[in-house]
């Protein structure tokens, strides 16, 4: 008898098939372009393949094409919620191959916005996060319409500082390009008096609802073991136990001048990031109130009306600058061949190491719980793709 | 642990390693040496922060692999590299040390066109693909046209 020439499969069906899902890339929980592909068992992630790069710019290359006085205002784009920030990393990394002096007062003024713009970020944070997590007092978008309303009054400020409200090119090589105006001190102290009566709103409406904190406690529990060896940083890393942050471990810009506390959880999940980013908040407000109250006088500039592209150039050298922005360790590593525009330049995006714990956390997990362990990380696409 | 008792270890344990610097620590290794470089780093030095790993493109004296690790307990920082050689694109990878290198070495691969041998997935990140060419080489034009914009 010959072979029967339909060769039968016999399919193993037990009811547990696996089913692979997209999520994204248009997912609003993703608050960016971001596509997990996942591997369910029913209801539960058994793997994650999270797909980037829909926002790459490649802004590493176009740094080799720019001048190091043309740059900064383009790496606001990279980290577009914490602008400042970004600007910050790149100058300082020109500022130490260069070794150039910043005034007291520049230096000052970026401690400042580095704080307000801290805030604004975590404002940003807190709204959508909540939102997606089914906000407070039952669901809906409240939480988020009060936070981007305090954020509004930060970036009033930011306008009437720059004259943009997000991407600000605020920072230059060797200082600051603008001054405060007359009357934006009175009104900076106004805003943040304000938003710190805010913050206590906030946490009662969160912390006394039991939606919120079933979705956020236990959930997406990163080891401080694993925290480091992934390399994420900024509230992730600090709500994992370790207690690290750039301003304190490596004082910059004059950050060892002012009081302040560093909040350190160690639970590891949803619940202590969040609380790690509440403290922040009256943490930086606090310096910005110092700040202001401490302001010296004099240039804002060590390189006033930097023109020509002779001035701009910086001598053979290589650095890595790292600032602490609002979703943790900003970096710039630069190599500088002596002419005008960078050999090349490297970002250390946070978002994009923080991000690439998913992976590690989230299998295991119910669908729903990625929208809260993805709030709760704060990614920004725009600097994990660069 | 202090920059020079890691100093120390790193001179002791790595005879071809080139040191320099404090704030980081600069430490230079041949290719053959970068696994046991990265394993000494995180077990020895405990480095075990990992920070980023990217790659810089010198044209013809070939690519070299940077990498940043930081000892959070003891604030000490290290850069360690290593020089590929003219043309050669396989390096080590050090993804089952670090899980950061996972996909900061994805990365490399996307943008330089390094193997890094040992790499779990090593597949391109950021670019899609279909992408032919490494955009961070220095060989590879700002303006390259690329389909379907040809």
């Amino acid at each position: 008898m010959t072979e029967p020439s339909i060769k039968r499969v016999e399919l193993d069906y037990t009811g547990s098939e696996r089913l692979t899902m997209n999520m994204g890339p248009q997912h609003p929980s993703a608050h960016g372009v971001f596509r997990a592909v996942l591997t369910l068992e029913g209801e539960t992630v058994i793997d994650v393949d999270a797909v980037i790069g829909y926002l790459h710019r490649c802004h590493e290359k176009l740094a080799e094409t720019l001048t190091y006085a043309q740059y900064p205002s383009i790496a606001s784009k990279t980290d577009y919620v914490a602008a400042m920030t970004s600007e910050f990393a790149y100058v300082r990394a020109a500022e130490t191959i260069g070794k150039i002096e910043v005034p007291k007062r520049a230096q000052y003024l970026r401690v400042l916005v580095s704080e307000l713009q801290r805030v604004a970020s975590h404002l940003l944070w807190l709204g959508t996060w909540c939102m997606d997590m089914g906000g407070a007092l039952g669901g809906g978008a409240t939480i988020f319409l009060y936070t981007i309303r305090e954020r509004e009054l930060i970036l009033d400020l930011f306008e009437s500082l720059v004259g943009a409200r997000l991407l600000y090119g605020f920072f230059q090589v060797g200082g600051v390009r603008y001054d405060v105006p007359d009357g934006w001190i009175a009104s900076c102290r106004q805003t943040v008096d304000q938003l710190d009566r805010r913050i206590s709103e906030y946490e009662h409406m969160l912390e006394e609802n039991p939606f919120f904190m079933a979705r956020a406690q236990g959930v997406g529990v990163i080891t401080r073991g694993l925290a480091e060896s992934v390399g994420i940083s900024g509230p992730l890393l600090r709500g994992s136990g370790v207690n690290w942050d750039l301003r304190r471990a490596e004082p910059y810009s004059g950050y060892e001048d002012f009081d302040f506390t560093v909040p350190v959880e160690t639970a590891g999940d949803c619940l202590a990031r969040y609380r790690v980013r509440m403290v922040e908040f009256r943490e930086s407000l606090k310096i910005v109130r110092q700040v202001l109250d401490r302001l010296p006088e004099g240039p804002i500039s060590s390189r006033p009306g930097l023109k020509s592209v002779a001035q701009t150039r910086i001598p053979k050298g290589e650095a890595y600058a790292r600032v602490e922005g609002a979703r943790g360790e900003v970096g710039c590593y630069l190599v500088a061949d002596g002419s005008a525009k960078p050999y090349r330049m490297k970002w250390r995006g946070a978002s994009f190491s923080n991000l690439a714990v998913l992976k590690h956390i989230i299998p295991g997990h119910k669908v729903a719980d990625i929208v809260a362990i993805m709030g709760s990380v704060d990614p920004v696409f725009g600097e994990v793709d660069r | 642990m202090t920059v020079d008792q890691a100093k120390a270890l790193i001179a002791e344990r790595f005879s071809d390693a080139q040191v320099e610097g404090e704030m980081p620590m600069v430490v230079t290794v041949p290719p053959d040496q970068w696994l046991a470089l990265a394993e000494c780093a995180c077990d020895v030095l405990r480095c075990r922060f990992f920070s980023f790993l990217t790659a810089v493109d010198w044209k013809d004296q070939g690519l070299e692999v940077v990498v940043r690790v930081d000892n959070l307990d003891d604030n000490v920082s290290l850069c360690m590299k290593t020089r590929l050689g003219p043309g050669v694109t396989a390096c080590p990878s050090i993804a089952r040390i670090y899980a950061g290198a996972n996909w900061m070495e994805r990365e490399g691969y996307d943008m330089f066109g390094i193997r890094f041998e040992g790499h779990p997935d090593l597949r391109r990140i950021l670019l899609p693909d279909d992408w032919e060419g490494f955009p961070l080489l220095k060989s590879y034009a700002v303006d390259t046209p690329h389909p379907p914009y040809r």
